[in-house]
């Protein structure tokens, strides 16, 4: 087994993907994707389904061949050592990977011997990670008898088992309830806090903005890369002489019909009782004359907003 | 268990689990074999026996009734009509009441008498072919028989054959066909099950899981091989008692052998569930994959046709079939008693084909899995 490359006084990146492509006969499910990620750093990776997330995080776990460009994780080539890599990295889908008819306890262990730890180590690890994931009253319990989000802790469990240095959360909430959504997060965030790296992919934003950086890939190709901040200021999330403005209307539904119709408008959508909308600044007072009895007030794009757009400029819709 | 084996031991324990967890699949491992058993074992009775006969007699003579004598006489022939006229007879036979008509002409006798060539009239109902041909025969010999007995001085034919029938004495048909009903019923719970199970972890998304950890393929395959091989074996335990007990059928050979010798096979059909499995994307995909292997193991393994009345193209695909092999074995210990040296050939060759399935197994599910 070959070990991560000794540390000097920049630390190397625990993920590093250049140039990735992934060709599957004439389709292209990865269009030259560069990231790094540091040792710690809780990653959101967004993206439409089939844009390609699911494929990246195989290709990094050394399951699927890049047809180009190169990735290592903790310095180790996926090409080369996919099974090594296997054993430094946790991965956790939407869909568990937990035996249902095995008890809590039957399948962390199992997990454990699949990652061939010893059986001390094991106990030791089980410990633990009860104690991490509050399951320890479940222990002995099936796990078809658990609800969705005690389910996603085991798996959680089942996942770092082996103490990964790095975890891919592939979608990792989709489906539970925003209470459990919350502790599994501090979770994440409690591993990350002891250096563990989270590659997570997901598609709610508030799940997004908690990320420390985040990645947007769209029809195979990243996209956006960066904090929050970062998206908010890109040029192509903000089209020169252009505005987001938010509208309060008594009756949005009605106005956004006659919004989308009205020149220098070039998004809207609805947010409860207010419509946000992407407008040319210049359109603004013409707008606001138009509907005069209507609040217009300028506001800064969300996470959504951004995406949207981004999403639109690249299907090359005008602008 | 390290390098090609890794993880079969978490993966061989983990499907003991399931397998004793689950009632549906241990009831219908274990009990539906053997209730099958049961009703082919019983319905499965090729020997002929007591055809419902029509008897059309113009003749009503002594000589006519001595003729109806012997046709009775044997166990081959029920007389189970008298009529009166043709078209009667002819009906009798359309309604499938009868499936032999004999009709014995007015100048039977007459012809007998002057020692002419007196002809009977045997109509065979051809819908059914084992019958018929053993209609036929029966009806020949009987005729045969009158003609001999009415030879003057004749005491004794110049020629008598005494057939003996070797290893199956009573020529019971269940005999012949029970030892090959179990090969045809192992292989399909066997399949059925290890394919299912693999198709089940695809479908619930733990074999995505799986594939994410250091498990090798033949870790995975062997080691779901092992628990439902041991469940193979211990139903096979199970049929072979009922078969020796309740039908009678008992195991002239070696029963340690025989058990050893299953092992192969076992083998070759639990890797066949695997290559299954790895080309089925849901459990009703594997359920009639798995369905398809039936066919063939029926007609052209010799379990019910001769292999060699086939045509060629039909006995190379036999030469492809495990139950071929599986049913020389079982019938060979079973029925003849043979020896390890009479049947060598038939568990290698058996041995080579399992080990051949496991590989194109794993290479398939790295193929479809894990890369």
């Amino acid at each position: 087994m070959s070990s991560a490359p000794s540390s000097t006084a920049a630390p190397a990146p625990v993920i590093r993907a250049d140039h990735l492509t992934i060709r599957f006969g004439d389709v292209t499910a990865v269009d030259d994707v560069s990231f790094h990620l540091d040792k710690g750093e809780l990653f959101g990776f967004l993206g439409p389904n089939g844009s390609g997330k699911t494929t990246i995080i195989r290709a990094l776990c050394g399951l699927i061949p890049l047809t180009s460009g190169n990735a290592t994780i903790l310095g180790m080539d996926v090409r080369q050592h996919a099974k090594d890599i296997k054993r430094h990295v946790g991965y956790m889908s939407q869909k568990f990977g937990l035996y249902e008819d095995l008890t809590v306890s039957e399948n962390l262990n199992f997990y454990a011997a699949a990652y061939g730890l010893s059986s001390t180590v094991a106990n030791a690890r089980i410990k633990e990670l009860l104690a991490l994931t509050s399951l320890e009253p479940y222990f002995t319990r099936r796990v078809a008898q658990l609800s969705g989000g005690w389910k996603q802790r085991l798996a959680l469990a089942c996942a770092i088992i082996h103490s990964p240095e790095v975890v891919f959360l592939d979608e990792p909430t989709a489906g539970i309830d925003p209470v459990a959504r919350r502790s599994l997060w501090d979770l994440f965030f409690q591993l990350a806090g002891q250096g563990v790296t989270f590659f997570v992919t997901t598609h709610y934003m508030d799940e997004a903005e908690r990320c420390g950086r985040l990645g947007y890939i769209y029809m195979s190709r990243l996209i956006a890369l960066g904090t929050v901040a970062d998206l908010q200021e890109l040029p192509d999330a903000n089209p020169p002489g252009t505005s987001r403005v938010e509208i309060e209307a008594p009756q949005v539904s009605v106005l956004l019909t006659q919004l989308r119709q009205f020149p220098g408008v070039r998004e809207a959508t609805i947010f409860g009782r207010a419509i946000h909308a992407l407008v040319e600044t210049r359109s603004i007072d013409a707008l606001q004359a138009a509907f005069p009895q209507l609040a217009i007030r300028t506001i800064q794009a969300s996470l959504e907003d951004i995406f949207v757009t981004l999403t639109l400029h690249i299907m090359g819709v005008p602008q | 268990m390290n390098g090609i084996f890794f993880g079969l031991r978490p993966v061989c324990r983990k499907e003991f689990t399931h397998i004793l967890r689950d009632p549906t699949t241990l009831f219908f491992a274990l009990l539906i074999p053997v209730l099958e058993l049961f009703l082919f074992g019983y319905a499965v009775d090729t020997n002929v026996r007591q055809i419902p006969t029509v008897i059309f007699d113009e003749s009503h003579t002594q000589d006519s009734r001595s003729l109806i004598q012997s046709f009775a006489a044997s166990d081959i022939f029920r007389i189970s009509f008298y009529v009166q006229s043709e078209p009667d007879m002819y009906a009798t036979m359309r309604s499938g009441k009868a499936r032999v008509a004999i009709r014995i002409p007015y100048d039977y006798a007459r012809n007998l008498q002057r020692g002419k060539t007196a002809s009977v009239l045997v109509l065979v109902d051809g819908s059914d072919s084992s019958v018929a041909g053993i209609a036929v025969d029966a009806s020949t010999g009987v005729a045969l028989m009158q003609s001999l007995n009415r030879i003057p001085g004749l005491t004794a034919p110049a020629i008598e054959v005494r057939p003996s029938v070797l290893y199956n004495p009573a020529t019971r048909s269940a005999n012949f066909f029970i030892p090959g009903l179990i090969a045809v019923l192992l292989q399909v719970m066997i399949i059925l099950l290890i394919a299912l199970s693999l198709v089940r972890e695809r479908e619930r998304g733990t074999l995505e899981q799986l594939t994410m950890t250091p498990i090798a393929p033949l870790g995975l395959m062997v080691g779901k091989m092992i628990p439902y091989g041991v469940l193979a074996f211990g139903e096979l335990c199970i049929i072979l008692t009922v078969m020796d007990f309740i039908f009678q059928v008992p195991i002239h050979g070696s029963v340690i052998m025989l058990l050893l010798m299953s092992l192969p096979f076992i083998l070759t059909v639990l890797a066949i569930g695997l290559l299954i499995s790895t080309r089925a994307r849901t459990q009703a995909e594997a359920f009639q994959l798995a369905m398809s292997t039936i066919l063939p193991s029926v007609f052209l393994s010799g379990y019910i046709f001769q292999i060699s009345t086939m045509p060629a193209f039909f006995r190379g695909v036999s030469a492809l079939i495990p139950t071929t092999y599986y049913i020389q074995i079982i019938r060979g210990i079973v029925l003849r008693g043979s020896a390890f040296s009479d049947l060598w050939v038939n568990a290698l060759v058996l041995t080579l084909m399992g080990l051949a399935a496991i590989l194109l197994a794993a290479r398939a599910f790295v193929k479809q899995d894990a890369v």
